[in-house]
């Protein structure tokens, strides 16, 4: 397979910003380590460069835009894991890696060696316009309209460093999808681009805006219907200029768009969006030329696909329960789109050791894969894997411990870093997951259940997305212990809907029966093919919340 | 309090004697400099400050929109925006207004807490004065403004963009 550019490659341009930016943050750190800066004054620098000062050390966290890496870029990921750190990193909810444990003084030159592979920690922090999410099978998927990265690009470098945007009554998240189905929880961003088309089979940018977890989550709604390709910009910067006008300062935890777009009202939110789109549209300067566009699709042409047979090999055993869950239909026929689980059994959901990354990047080579995505699920795809190859990919995953048969089920699960890592968390997150999946180990359990998200965040600000959990777990703090609420019917896909939270939160010690209750009462009452959200969506909260809190299922049920 | 004025051509800025004073309400105009007054006030004695004063200048507090000058905007030598505080970044948005939309090419003057890494998106949206304080030195500033010099977006210094350099090579 002739390997494409795949990916966007900086110019000249590209390399010389990122250089600059991490020469301006040299300096920065030099100032701090010498005094000259204190920590107060230092903050929202090393904020504007994704370092955080969490409870036992720094955090760096670097971008994956749209969450793409190349072999080269992974090898460098563990290379820091490696060098800087314990030894692994910790993929996120954002497509993003986290680095927990870098020593200040090895910031910049991590930065440095970061820029060599065409990587920054530009914008992965501070109330600015963060990292760019996008589809996780984008260029890939079946039904795709487009591939929605050229845009992600696009509103990545419009967004880098952008002098009005750049201090926001709070952070703003920008998601992207070209595709029916949604995977990248487009009604739960700030705002959201959905390329749609028209009725002339034209391809547009419907755009969502004021979606958000939180302590209040929204589902975001549509502010721009049809919104046509060269003016996207200039709509994103009218959005962008009414929330920085009117978005609340006063709160911090009414600042962000959604809080506004939701007082504003719909009608409002259009009408003020319109004045502005029209405003900007007079000065002309920020359209975006078709040629332009073009120029950046060309980076994100897809490998020229071999005419291979559709054929599924022949399967047995681990290979077949892994083809059940972690292969999703490709495009191109011959091909499949592989997940690989970073979720094992009893492990920490997204964390993967520097070996990992290094043996991934060169099974990558081997097969001929110009690129890895990160899932905001917390794991990793190879979006174009030819189906003869998926043996040869299965037994390298397995001696990897990168083969776990889960994609989609119980074991599946999202958490925040929690109170192990986090300084805001109320409570551990991992420990939860590590119990829930270890208690659903069985495999054969797990099929039964079927489809199945469970999300767990370690405070209200939702990290571990619970409220768009199927399951969501909610780590909350009663006079220093550890609680847990329950949520159940949440969903971050196109039927994308809001947990309803089931009661009184549960110990340390019971949530995981809880859980397990929960389960076993979908388990009754489910009919035929439905999954735990299809269930829950025909017979409400009731029954759960009887069953969750110790009562038989009501016969009622 | 020290002001440093922009020199837009060689991004780097020199310390200059104010040609204002600031004139807090219910307060007398001095003879001599012009006067900055605050919108309130400058709404209320507009005809006669206009009809007696060469040198105006308003101040708006961050949650002004100087939309509201709008029609005095020829008239006036200056604009001060006001950070509240450095987080609040309403006053990008009203410089970058003042010069794409309504064309305003009179000083645009930074008030109020904001730190010297935000110097580059001021220039950038347009202001070209800064009040500093006491300690406040010159090197910070040109650093501050040069250490980044390409910028990805169209904003009001009128920067060739990086778009823009591609094309031109």
């Amino acid at each position: 397979m002739r390997t494409a550019r795949a990916m966007y490659r900086y110019d000249e341009f590209d390399a010389r910003f990122v250089a600059q930016r991490v020469e301006q943050f040299r300096g920065q750190v030099a100032r701090r380590l010498s005094g000259e800066l204190s920590e107060d004054q230092f903050k929202p620098l090393r904020l504007m460069n994704g370092l955080y000062l969490q409870l036992h050390a720094y955090m760096l966290r670097v971008a994956v835009p749209y969450g793409t890496l190349s072999a080269r870029q992974l090898r460098k990921l563990a290379h820091i894991a490696r060098r800087y750190d314990k030894g692994y990193g910790h993929f996120t909810t954002r497509q993003n890696i986290q680095f927990n444990w870098p020593r200040l003084v090895d910031v910049p030159d991590i930065l440095a060696e970061l820029a060599t592979v065409e990587m920054h920690a530009i914008q992965t922090s501070g109330n600015c316009i963060r990292n760019v999410t996008a589809d996780h099978f984008a260029g890939a998927a079946a039904g795709e309209i487009e591939d929605p990265r050229p845009l992600a690009e696009i509103v990545r470098q419009w967004s880098s460093l952008h002098p009005e945007f750049s201090f926001l009554p709070r952070k703003f998240k920008i998601a992207v999808s070209g595709a029916p189905n949604d995977r990248a929880a487009l009604k739960f961003h700030d705002l959201a681009i959905e390329i749609v088309r028209d009725g002339d089979g034209r391809s547009g940018y419907r755009v969502f805006v004021g979606g958000g977890m939180g302590r209040t989550p929204y589902i975001g709604y549509v502010v721009g219907e049809f919104v046509e390709k060269p003016d996207i910009l200039a709509f994103l910067e009218a959005v962008m200029r009414v929330y920085n006008e009117q978005g609340r300062r006063d709160n911090l935890y009414k600042a962000r768009i959604k809080i506004l777009a939701n007082a504003l009202g719909q009608d409002e939110m259009r009408r003020q969006v319109m004045l502005e789109f029209e405003e900007i549209k007079k000065t002309g300067t920020l359209a975006l030329p078709p040629e332009e566009l073009a120029r950046i699709q060309a980076y994100f042409a897809p490998p020229e696909f071999e005419a291979l047979s559709d054929e599924m090999p022949r399967a047995e055993g681990d290979f077949a329960d892994w083809l059940k869950t972690n292969i999703a239909e490709h495009r191109a026929a011959g091909y499949a789109i592989a997940t690989i689980s970073l979720k094992p059994i009893g492990g920490v959901p997204g964390d993967a050791s520097a070996e990992q990354m290094e043996a991934l990047a060169d099974l990558m080579d081997e097969l001929g894969l110009a690129e890895i995505r990160v899932s905001h699920e917390q794991n990793l795809v190879l979006p174009h894997v030819r189906k003869k190859d998926l043996p040869r990919l299965h037994a390298r995953l397995a001696a990897l411990g990168l083969a776990t048969p889960n994609a989609g089920l119980v074991t599946d699960i999202i958490a925040c870093p929690g109170l192990d890592y986090c300084d805001l968390a109320n409570a551990r997150s991992i420990p939860i997951a590590q119990t829930i999946s270890e208690r659903f180990a069985d495999l054969d359990r797990q099929h039964h259940i079927g489809e199945l998200k469970i999300k767990i965040s370690g405070c209200i600000n939702a990290c571990g997305h619970h409220h768009a959990g199927h399951i969501g777990i909610l780590g909350v703090d009663k006079k220093g212990v550890e609680f847990y609420q329950l949520q159940l019917g949440g969903s971050g896909a196109e039927d994308a809907s809001i947990g309803e939270i089931l009661g009184p939160g549960f110990g340390r010690n019971e949530i995981a029966d809880a859980v397990e209750r929960v389960i076993g009462a979908y388990l009754e009452l489910r009919r035929d093919g439905e999954r735990f959200l299809d269930t829950y969506r025909r017979v409400g909260i009731v029954p759960f919340k009887n069953v969750a809190y110790g009562e038989e299922l009501h016969a009622a049920y | 309090m020290p002001l440093i004025r922009l020199d837009t051509g060689a991004r780097s800025g020199a310390f200059v004697e104010d040609r204002f004073f600031f004139v807090p309400d219910g307060k007398a105009y001095p003879e001599e400099k012009g006067a900055i007054v605050t919108l309130a006030r400058f709404q209320g004695e507009k005809d006669n400050l206009l009809a007696h004063r060469a040198l105006i200048g308003v101040r708006l507090a961050a949650g002004d929109n100087p939309a509201v000058l709008k029609n005095d905007l020829p008239r006036l030598a200056a604009v001060v925006l006001e950070f509240p505080k450095f987080r609040d970044g309403r006053p990008f948005s009203w410089a970058r207004m003042l010069r794409t939309r309504y064309d305003y090419r009179g000083e645009i003057r930074a008030s109020g807490d904001f730190l010297p890494d935000q110097l580059f998106f001021m220039v950038r949206t347009g202001f070209d004065s800064f009040e500093v304080r006491q300690d406040f030195s010159l090197v910070d500033f040109d650093r501050a403004l040069n250490e980044v010099s390409l910028a990805y977006q169209p904003s009001a210094d009128g920067r060739k963009t990086i778009r823009e350099l591609r094309a031109a090579r």
